[in-house]
């Protein structure tokens, strides 16, 4: 028996810093440690500050997915202020909120996770008639022609030859575990390169309703943005959202619908139908728990009932039984630090509801530079969320399964049509690569939806409703000396929900509990591992220098690290205690 | 496939490159000239620019991301003119960048330090978010080694260091009030090398490229403003060349997100716009290839590249005429037209709170 732990340090095609550790007998990996290892303690920074100015610093959590926590942080403060917002500002955020799944789901296919699937050297012995033939079979898109897979070919062949490979330096090309044939790696290098040209036209959606993106405007009680359709006095047009904008909204969903529909869908079956060991127990099924808080209310996010995305729990892998789960009962949502660089008052066993949470930064690890963390102590900067005592798996498969186990007839239309494509059975969407279909699936979903609330929001306007903000709660003075609540979403990650406690129109407390936590966590008191650390477990390694298996299952999840190193509460004092060992 | 070559004199010049992708000499200039209009270069700077581009090879380049949120990585994939994949293949041989390498772990460290060891003292170094210095750098570590030290070493072989963000360039969000990690930005750790801030949560695409295009054409640092920005980007004020400007000099401002002046496209400076006290190209180049910036879809300029912004007051406050004079940078006809148009804002400030305060007592709807 040869025993080997495995350092992939730092997990690139990621946001944030992670660092996976895998102990492995003989090639095969027996157990495995997750550590977010950048904080930056913004749930200190959040204390004291006006609740309407928290969206600006929550939504700097991540730039990737720039929109969640901005929408979950006005959530949060109007949940607290029973605060109403207009139907309007309820579908620009839909809109909003669509196009970050759209945009971000399908670069993380292509620009994060392709490239643990598709050799590009390999795209080098392609024949681009080959490529042009394969795409057409399985598309109608237009860039299909051989000279356009030439073209393509040349540019990687120049970049390969000129000697400085820059990001691609390095990479596993020619390792074993790539199945592609060259024609289809010619073709997904292409659509690399596809996708971050829609990527830029597509992300202007976010510009005109908010101004830029990454980062776009939010504003509590609404939308910060007028509806100028009229002839203003600064002319036609005065603000962005104008005719010519909502034309420009229209014309990018359609982008966004035809880019999935043409592209994003029938690479990731194709690419699936070569990789179908993937989707066997072994390959990354993780957890088998699966919990969504819900998103795309028809009207306010109050009415739980009236979520596209349902709210519920999904426990063993038991499609048959969704249970019910609510964010605010304390023994639900508990948070652990025994593994984690914190401490609790009530000491490292302790599990707390977010709104009952403590900070303490309490860094114990080694002294860097350091080569292995211990599994034994404590190893990571993100803390442990746990339902009921149990580990959860948030995102793109908990939600398809949602929707799945719901009865939601497109989902079901979709699922089907994928795995009789695969000709596999529902079960196999437990796996690293049923992760990837799913996340195809749902984008599909929400970008058929963008019309129907587009057009909801040009039937409001062209009704003489340009109403896009509320301003009966605006000013501090009208709110109540002490207020809480919490503002949930589904962010293309997972369940994402913020709290917040507000006392004399300040921020008293705020949490932050997100969908990477949920997924990286480290174990909990009862040793419980979280769905990365539990997902890898099983996997033979090839080569252990060439960790592309872990790579695999990690992307997957499409891990966001300066996320899940979260906003937690500011209501302790703010302690920051470091014993290095 | 393995990094075997970085022998320089053996790579081809962006021009061959261009030549043999057939780029036309045309279609060439005609983006020489909207990077030198866009830097503000006179004329005859376009063809000098040109002949620099085509003979340069593709500069090594690694990005470091340290207390970041990839916020700033993911606006230089939405930069238009010269695209991220111009830049990738055609520009730069970015050598190391966490988002976008292949390789992870052993193999993307080799690549990087390799990278580094055979362009000692020539690749530029891009740093995205703050340095915690805190606790003895345990806040932030990679491959098991902290950011300070890595920056250390990365930056001893730089031969320039770009700062993009706010959080490289003045500490951002993680040095914000009370700044629980002990965050710096760059400057404050490296004091040998020439570093470009690039300020702005995230900065504006072209502006990213734009700097980078401008060290790599004229191999030097251009000309920068007293918080090391370069000056043709941060040169003025949002406010001095918004859209808007003219209903502050009326005095015509929105006093809501949704009243007829906000519809209207009027001033929001009484809804807390810092558009007076903020240096970046919002106005002019705007974002996202032009199509809006934030001021023109509705809400107020947050100051996003200045220093310390997270920490000046509320986003919903008027800024006060103390931030205008701190500036010390506006002069002459623009002081005058600020003053005046301060004078009408504090008129119209102190009529909006006299009505909240009538507006308190009749529960305004």
């Amino acid at each position: 028996m040869s025993s080997e732990t495995v350092v992939v340090d730092p997990v690139t095609r990621i946001e944030g810093h992670l660092r996976i550790e895998a102990e492995t007998e003989n090639g095969q990996i027996t157990q495995a440690l997750s550590s977010g290892t950048m904080v930056r303690g913004l749930e200190i920074i959040l204390k004291d500050r006006d609740p309407r100015d928290a969206w600006a610093f929550a939504q700097r959590i991540c730039g990737v997915c720039t929109l969640v926590h901005g929408i979950a942080s006005v959530r949060a403060v109007e949940n607290a202020l029973s605060y109403e917002i207009p139907a309007n500002a309820q579908l620009i955020r839909n809109l909003m909120i669509g196009a970050q799944f759209v945009h971000d789901h399908v670069m993380h296919f292509y620009h994060l996770h392709a490239l643990d699937w598709v050799d590009v050297v390999s795209a080098l012995d392609a024949d681009p008639v080959g490529t042009s033939e394969l795409a057409q079979s399985i598309s109608d898109y237009r860039r299909s022609s051989p000279g356009h897979f030439r073209d393509v070919q040349r540019r990687v062949r120049e970049l390969v030859e000129s000697g400085q490979l820059g990001i691609f330096a390095k990479g596993y090309w020619g390792h074993p575990g790539y199945k592609l044939p060259a024609e289809a790696n010619l073709m997904a290098v292409a659509h690399y390169l596809d996708a971050l040209e829609w990527q830029r036209e597509v992300a202007k959606l976010h510009t005109i309703f908010g101004g830029k993106n990454p980062h776009p405007n939010f504003l509590v009680g609404g939308a910060p943005v007028g509806i100028s359709v009229n002839e203003g006095a600064g002319g036609g047009g005065a603000t962005a959202v104008n005719r010519g904008g909502l034309e420009k909204v229209r014309e990018i969903i359609g982008k966004m619908q035809q880019f999935v529909d043409q592209v994003y869908v029938p690479d990731t079956l194709a690419i699936a139908s070569f990789y179908k060991d993937w989707f066997k127990p072994g390959h990354g099924e993780g957890i088998g728990n699966f919990m969504c808080y819900g998103d795309f209310p028809e009207d306010g996010t109050d009415d739980v009932s009236k979520l596209l995305v349902p709210r519920g729990v999904i426990l063993d892998r038991d499609l048959s039984q969704i249970h019910p789960m609510d964010l605010d009962a304390e023994d639900e949502i508990q948070e652990f630090v025994s593994h984690s660089w914190y401490n609790y008052s009530a000491g490292k066993d302790a599990g707390l509801h977010p709104y009952a949470g403590e900070t303490e930064l309490a860094y114990d690890g080694p002294e860097p530079p350091f080569d292995h963390l211990d599994p034994a102590s404590t190893y990571s900067w993100l803390k442990a969320p746990r339902w009921r005592g149990k580990a959860m798996e948030v995102g793109p498969l908990a939600r398809v399964l949602m929707l799945y186990a719901s009865g939601h007839e497109q989902t079901r239309d979709l699922a089907g049509m994928a795995l009789g494509k695969l000709d596999l059975p529902i079960e196999a969407m437990f796996s690293t690569m049923g992760r990837v279909a799913a996340r195809t699936l749902e984008t599909k979903i929400f970008a058929d939806m963008m019309p129907t609330w587009f057009d909801n929001l040009m039937g409001n306007i062209n009704s003489g409703d340009v109403s896009t903000f509320n301003d009966r709660l605006w000013e501090p003075g009208s709110w109540p000396k002490q207020a809480r609540g919490v503002g949930f979403m589904e962010a293309p990650r997972g369940a994402l929900a913020h709290w917040v406690v507000i006392e004399n129109e300040k921020i008293a407390n705020y949490q932050a509990v997100v969908p990477s936590t949920w997924n990286a966590s480290p174990r909990d008191p009862e040793g419980q591992s979280g769905p990365y650390e539990a997902s890898l477990k099983g996997h033979s390694l090839h080569d252990a220098e060439q960790p592309l298996e872990i790579l695999r299952t990690i992307h997957s999840f499409d891990p966001c690290l300066a996320c899940a190193v979260h906003v937690q509460d500011s209501e302790s004092e703010d302690l920051v205690k470091v014993n290095i060992t | 496939m393995t990094q075997s070559d970085n022998n320089r004199s053996s790579q081809p010049t962006i021009g061959q490159v261009l030549d043999e992708r057939g780029v036309s000499r045309r279609r060439f200039m005609k983006f020489c000239t909207a990077m030198a209009s866009l830097m503000a270069m006179p004329p005859m700077m376009t063809s000098a620019l040109a002949q620099n581009l085509r003979q340069a090879r593709r500069p090594s380049v690694i990005y470091m991301p340290f207390q970041e949120c990839t916020g700033c990585l993911e606006s230089l994939t939405r930069s238009f003119s010269p695209s991220i994949e111009n830049l990738l293949f055609d520009t730069i041989s970015l050598d190391y960048n966490h988002t976008l390498f292949a390789a992870a772990g052993t193999a993307a460290e080799a690549a990087r330090h390799e990278a580094m060891e055979a362009n000692w003292g020539e690749y530029i170094l891009i740093v995205d978010g703050s340095i915690p210095q805190g606790a003895g750098g345990v806040y932030g570590t990679s491959a098991g080694e902290s950011f300070v030290d890595q920056l250390r070493h990365a930056a001893d072989g730089a031969a320039a260091i770009l700062c993009v963000g706010t959080c490289a360039s003045f500490g951002g969000i993680p040095y914000a009030n009370p700044n629980p990690t002990g965050a710096v930005p760059v400057s404050e750790i490296i004091h040998d090398r020439p570093i470009i801030n690039v300020s702005g949560c995230p900065p504006i695409p072209a502006v990213m490229t734009g700097t980078i295009v401008h060290y790599l054409t004229t191999g030097g640092v251009p000309d920068l403003d007293k918080y090391g920005r370069p000056s043709v980007f941060y040169g003025q004020s949002i406010h001095d060349r918004c859209y808007r400007r003219r209903f502050y000099d009326e005095g015509k401002f929105a006093k809501s997100f949704d009243d007829e002046g906000a519809r209207n496209g009027w001033c929001l400076y009484e809804l807390g716009c810092r558009g007076p006290t903020t240096y970046n190209a919002c106005a002019t180049v705007k974002w996202n290839e032009g199509t809006s910036f934030p001021i023109e879809s509705g809400h107020g300029c947050i100051g996003c590249s200045e220093p310390n912004f997270w920490d000046q007051g509320g986003f919903y406050e008027p800024v006060t005429s103390k931030l205008f004079e701190d500036r010390g940078q506006i002069g002459g006809a623009a002081a005058a037209g600020v003053a005046l148009g301060a004078a009408s804002a504090y008129a119209a400030s102190r009529r909006k709170k006299k009505r909240s305060e009538t507006a308190g007592e009749e529960e305004s709807s």
